[in-house]
């Protein structure tokens, strides 16, 4: 603040200096400007902004032999027809409820626990978060070959039988596949959502927490009145992330059940575009199957969007 | 912890007093004894599974140490599998990786924040659009483009950039470093201008000197993410001496002993857990600011 009356010579504003410029100036901050964007904006343009528009348009033509020709909705019908599709998109929805039942509860509780606690958080933390930072393969060899292994030498095997509960064949059965997908994909990816979680419960003021203790509210009260009204944004964010994620279940299936599963029981609607795309020489049918499951996800999001913020 | 005193769910002084402490101390036990055998559990399990011979590793019950401990796996991987090749073409990948996204991302963010030029909204905005598109939809698009770039026909199959040149176009990394450089004060930018800098020795001088930590968050990132990709390099890397780590174990695993792909998985999760328990602080920050502000 400057006193009234007595004049400080000020440097001089650049932006003025560029509106005085005039034309040409303009012009060549604006080159520059571009000059900077322009590696970024080729590789969007390369790779996310044309394969779209791209995709689009191959869901409706067919390539034979080199030559391209229009087919309609040809494809789609074929897609859809395909018997796989269907079981494709159940075991998707299945694997998504039961992975947001395990992976988007259990972060949240365990986020709440750790931030609880005045020691070993930092050891907790690391602990939550290493699994993230394997490579997903190694992990599901790991659970493939040892976790899963049908035989009694198997380490889940070794355990429930040391519990005396009864042991399982896990990929080898078809109604465990998906819930062993779950339990491996939720292990490997359970940490960023706990980091993030933790993050959001160190924004929520105590005083909250003391109002409503005087209140007479127990733990679980405050809970529910305190904690999850507070970190609603981020859990209403997460969920919509986490389904996105979930939906494109992939390595999971293609490690773990040898792709298909057994009858068909890991199937999945992202593991079928690769299916079309690179094994049954189908590339149109592929992206046909790419623009279905971008509806359906966009519906999705919409339907979302309209729920949660109709609370308000 | 930084959060010292600040209240949270249960109130310190009753963590402190009599039952209160007590429940806390057990609970804490019970959650740091469960963590580690969860997650550190499996890790310990696959170690030393590797150690194990295929005859132990299918004996009923397991056996918790491996009875005679032999390298045997973990050379036989190393050997058969060509790891040393393998893990040479997932550094280099990961190497340029770290240097485009830098370079250009980098330049994008600045130009977004502080030069602004016209349409610079707009191509921001497409560009945060791509954040909403699941990567599997575009996989066969993405495929097919770059098997026959356009305009200039070039094949990228085999060749590094199938890999550097789609991971620039990184919405989130542009998107946290917009941010950045969106909390540097103008009057510094100014001042240099004044003093006759150009926008790129800005960038270079006053910008980048101070946005240390989060370019090493973007670096770490585009090295996590090169190193635990699978499906892209499967793609693009189809012939065994361009292949990474992880599609190089996956390719051999059909005709190689259970106990030698473990010990490849190992040998291949190691320089990931290595950066992770050396940068633990700055991944986790950069995560959360990323995510949470957003």
């Amino acid at each position: 603040m400057t006193a009234p009356g007595v004049t400080t010579p000020t440097p001089p504003d650049p932006s003025t200096a560029r509106a005085r410029g005039g034309f040409a100036r303009k012009l060549r901050d604006n080159l520059t400007g571009h000059a900077f964007l322009i590696g970024a904006v080729v590789c969007f343009a390369l790779f996310m902004w044309y394969p779209m528009i791209r995709g689009v348009v191959m869901s409706f033509q067919r390539t034979r032999r080199g030559e391209t020709t229009w087919v309609g909705w040809d494809n789609y019908t074929r897609i859809v027809a395909d018997p796989s599709f269907w079981i494709a998109w159940k075991n998707t929805f299945i694997f998504t409820i039961l992975a947001l039942a395990l992976g988007y509860v259990l972060p949240f509780f365990v986020a709440i626990l750790l931030n609880e606690f005045r020691h070993a958080k930092g050891y907790l933390r690391v602990l939550v978060y290493l699994p993230v930072m394997l490579p997903p393969a190694s992990a599901l060899f790991l659970f493939k070959y040892y976790a899963y292994d049908p035989s009694e030498a198997g380490l889940f095997n070794a355990i429930l039988k040391g519990l005396h509960l009864p042991t399982s064949e896990w990929m080898q059965s078809p109604t465990m596949t998906i819930p062993a997908m779950v339990i491996a994909s939720t292990w490997m990816n359970m940490g960023s959502a706990v980091l993030i979680y933790l993050a959001s419960l160190q924004n929520i003021p105590g005083e909250l927490y003391e109002a409503a203790e005087l209140d007479g509210a127990g733990v679980w009260r405050r809970i529910w009145n305190v904690t999850i009204p507070q970190t609603r944004l981020i859990l209403a964010l997460l969920a919509m992330l986490q389904i996105v994620a979930t939906m494109q279940l992939f390595i999971e299936p293609l490690i773990l059940a040898n792709g298909a599963g057994t009858q068909d029981s890991a199937t999945s609607v992202a593991y079928l575009i690769y299916q079309h795309g690179f094994f049954q020489n189908d590339l149109n049918g592929a992206a046909a199957l790419g623009v279905i499951m971008l509806l359906v996800l966009a519906a999705f999001s919409a339907v979302y969007v309209r729920l949660t913020t109709k609370q308000d | 912890m930084a959060d010292s005193g600040s209240r949270t769910l249960i109130s310190q002084a009753q963590l402190r007093r009599g039952r209160g402490k007590y429940l806390y101390w057990t609970l804490l036990a019970v959650v740091v004894a469960g963590f580690t055998l969860v997650f550190l559990g499996p890790l310990y399990w696959m170690v030393t599974g590797a150690l194990k011979s295929g005859q132990e590793i299918a004996q009923t019950p397991p056996t918790l140490w491996p009875q005679n401990p032999q390298l045997q796996n973990y050379t036989d991987a190393w050997n058969n599998l060509d790891l040393a090749k393998l893990m040479f073409n997932t550094f280099y990948y990961a190497a340029g990786a770290v240097f485009f996204q830098l370079v250009f991302d980098t330049a994008a963010a600045y130009a977004l924040s502080k030069l602004r030029p016209v349409f610079g909204n707009v191509i921001l905005g497409l560009m945060l659009a791509t954040l909403m598109i699941p990567a599997m939809v575009l996989i066969v698009p993405q495929y097919v483009t770059a098997i026959d770039l356009p305009i200039i026909h070039v094949n990228l199959l085999d060749s590094p950039w199938a890999i550097w040149l789609p991971l620039i176009a990184n919405a989130f990394n542009i998107f946290l470093l917009k941010r950045f450089f969106d909390s540097i004060p103008e009057d510094l930018i100014a001042a240099a201008q004044v003093d006759g800098a150009s926008p790129l020795r800005t960038l270079w001088s006053i910008i980048l000197p101070m946005s240390r930590p989060i370019l090493g968050v973007v670096a770490i990132f585009a090295v996590t993410a090169v190193w635990k990709d699978f499906l892209w390099p499967k793609l693009v890397m189809p012939s065994p001496e361009t292949r990474t780590l992880s599609v190089g174990i996956y390719a051999f695993s059909g005709g190689t002993p259970q106990n030698v792909v473990i010990a490849a998985s190992v040998i291949a999760a190691i320089p990931t857990v290595i950066i992770f328990l050396l940068f633990q602080r700055n991944i986790m920050s950069g995560l959360t600011t990323g995510s949470l502000k957003g």
